[in-house]
């Protein structure tokens, strides 16, 4: 089981890099260069934090792309094509096959996201060595703050989840209704909070429970994005970061398993 | 040994997005096919061929009936360890070589390293696609992806391969090619259940054959045995022959068409002995061009079978709504 997984593994990720996807990234790490070096010549003493600020919400934003635009094609396009019908009568189930393209996405996503740190490190290196040692001592953060890595990991985890909600929709759903789903959901995800206290704003019973359910049922995605408190320096809690990468995992798993129950009952007509 | 059975096999689909209205697809197919049997499943396009071949490879799930290939259902892992599949006009991966492909693929039989390699090398050779197995799949034509199809389904040396239009997007070497590979099949024990609209592919290959017309099988048997390709008649046609001459064979030819100038094509009825008559032709100065028996071709058989569908149930294959 786990080799045919892993076989479709790697062919996700063999398709994405054939796919000439690492190639925009590159550019994308030259423009932070570009930019970075531009602010820095704007900027009296926060340039650091912008160019923190600026290659984390970058990165998200690049990310999701990935997890979107290749997740909603993922499953599909192999229906569409009809190219699942050589591989299915083959001997892999089809939730090894769900596994599989989940987790091919995510390695791609992973080495993708770790170019980006890289490339947002070497920056801020150069920034670090420019840097007279009176300016070091007087920021709240180092420049090469391992901090960042915390604020990477979890924006990964929170790609997972994205990615495993595109991959969900797109067992189903064409891929331009899939991508819309996904973003909808992203979107949601980052003011799901709001749900949880719904019944303070409402005085319906229903509407509020109603609030509660879809506070349940949606990924919670704001405890994800930690950009703001390691742009500042600030600590971020070691068990804050188990128990929300443990969340993520979890609606993750539950995610491609929904996934692989709906592929597993398709008639591929 | 019973390598194929379907009991009551049925398929409905439901078409339409408001009031969805259930079609069927396939409807009541029993068939059973022995092992080592070269079986083609023949039919006009729509009559339900790759509805059934997709069940057969659980690629559909039936309304309702049974399947059992080697006594086991069709989605047991060890069905698929010995079964093979060609899809009609088969679609690959843009990005891969067919030698990966074909790795690929061996990767999920379990072969491994060097064996899955030399074993993709030789299949490739085998379909005959030489150099071109290190470009891109994009780059195949449509009869190039054909043969990589056919060797993607016989790649785990499989029991029972299951063949939709084999033939389709394929020239005259081509298709020469896949009937010299499905008797090699044939004679390795395989057994072979192909799809197809033309009647020559059939009788060059098949011991049996069913044919299936809107969703229904209308008979199974060996080809000779189906009296509707009995011999009709002889067309015999010569040359140098004097018009005055056909006057003395009216009771022997019922036809004569004049192709050009004392050149005839004559046809005769079924009970004629064809050797007799070209020889008493050849003895009144005509020239031999050629022989041919009359059959009714898999196209009339059609559609005379369709007409008499339609004429039997008006509202078509979609089934009565409540």
């Amino acid at each position: 089981m786990a080799r045919v997984i892993g076989l479709v593994a790697y062919h996700v990720f063999k398709e994405s890099v054939r796919d000439k996807v690492l190639y925009n990234l590159v550019l994308f790490a030259i423009l932070l260069i570009a930019a970075s070096y531009l602010i820095g010549q704007m900027t009296a003493g926060q340039d650091v934090k912008i160019i923190k600020d600026l290659g984390l919400a970058a990165s998200s934003v690049f990310g999701l792309f990935m997890a979107v635009f290749i997740g909603v094609g993922l499953v599909w396009k192999e229906v569409d094509r009809r190219s699942v019908y050589n591989l299915l009568v083959k001997p892999i189930r089809r939730h090894e096959f769900i596994i599989g393209k989940f987790l091919g996405l995510a390695g791609t996503l992973l080495v993708n996201l770790a170019v980006m740190a890289a490339a947002l490190y070497v920056v801020l290196a150069l920034m670090a060595w420019r840097q007279p040692a009176l300016v070091k001592a007087s920021v709240d953060a180092p420049v090469l703050d391992s901090g960042l890595l915390v604020a990477f990991f979890l924006l990964y985890v929170q790609l997972l989840v994205v990615t495993s909600v595109a991959i969900c929709f797109s067992t189903f759903s064409s891929p331009m209704l899939s991508a819309a789903f996904t973003v909808g959901l992203y979107v949601v995800g980052h003011f799901n909070a709001d749900l949880a206290h719904f019944e303070h704003v409402v005085d319906s019973p229903a509407a509020a429970w109603l609030a509660k359910a879809l506070y349940y049922l949606l990924p919670n995605l704001a405890p994800f994005d930690v950009k703001m408190a390691v742009v500042h320096g600030q600590a971020v809690p070691a068990l804050f970061v188990l128990f929300t990468a443990g969340y993520g995992v979890l609606y993750a798993a539950a995610m491609i398993t929904l996934a692989a129950l709906i592929f597993s009952r398709r008639d591929f007509k | 040994m019973v390598a194929l059975e379907t009991e009551h096999l049925t398929k409905d689909y439901a078409v339409g997005f408001w009031r969805p209205r259930p079609y069927r697809a396939l409807d009541d197919l029993t068939l059973r096919i022995e092992s080592n049997e070269v079986f083609g499943f023949l039919g006009p396009n729509g009559a339900g061929k790759t509805t059934t071949l997709k069940l057969l490879t659980q690629l559909i799930y039936p309304t309702s009936g049974r399947i059992s290939i080697f006594g086991r259902s069709p989605g047991d892992p060890e069905v698929r360890r010995r079964i093979g599949f060609l899809p009609e006009a088969p679609y690959f991966y843009d990005y891969l070589t067919a030698e990966e492909l074909l790795a690929y693929f061996g990767g999920l039989f379990g072969l491994r390293g060097q064996a899955c390699r030399a074993r993709a090398a030789q299949l490739l050779d085998r379909v005959g696609i030489g150099g071109e197995r290190r470009l891109p799949l994009r780059k195949f034509s449509k009869g190039m992806l054909q043969r990589v199809g056919l060797a993607q389904a016989i790649l785990n040396q499989p029991d029972i391969v299951f063949l939709d239009e084999p033939m389709s997007g394929l020239d005259p070497l081509g298709r020469r090619d896949v009937r010299a590979l499905i008797l090699e099949l044939r004679d390795r024990g395989c057994t072979v259940f192909f799809s197809s609209h033309i009647l020559s592919d059939a009788e060059a290959l098949c011991s049996r054959v069913g044919i299936i017309v809107g969703g229904q099988l209308v008979t199974a048997g060996s080809l000779s045995d189906i009296l509707a390709f009995d011999v009709s008649g002889w067309e015999i046609v010569v040359a140098d022959l004097d018009p005055a001459v056909l006057d003395d064979f009216t009771g022997r030819v019922r036809r004569a068409t004049r192709i050009s100038d004392r050149r005839y094509a004559l046809e005769a009825p079924a009970q004629t002995e064809p050797e007799r008559l070209v020889a008493d032709l050849r003895a009144r100065g005509g020239r031999f061009i050629s022989l041919n028996p009359i059959r009714s071709t898999l196209e009339d058989f059609f559609v005379q079978q369709v007409a008499a569908r339609r004429a039997q149930s008006p509202a078509g294959r979609f089934m009565p709504e409540g």
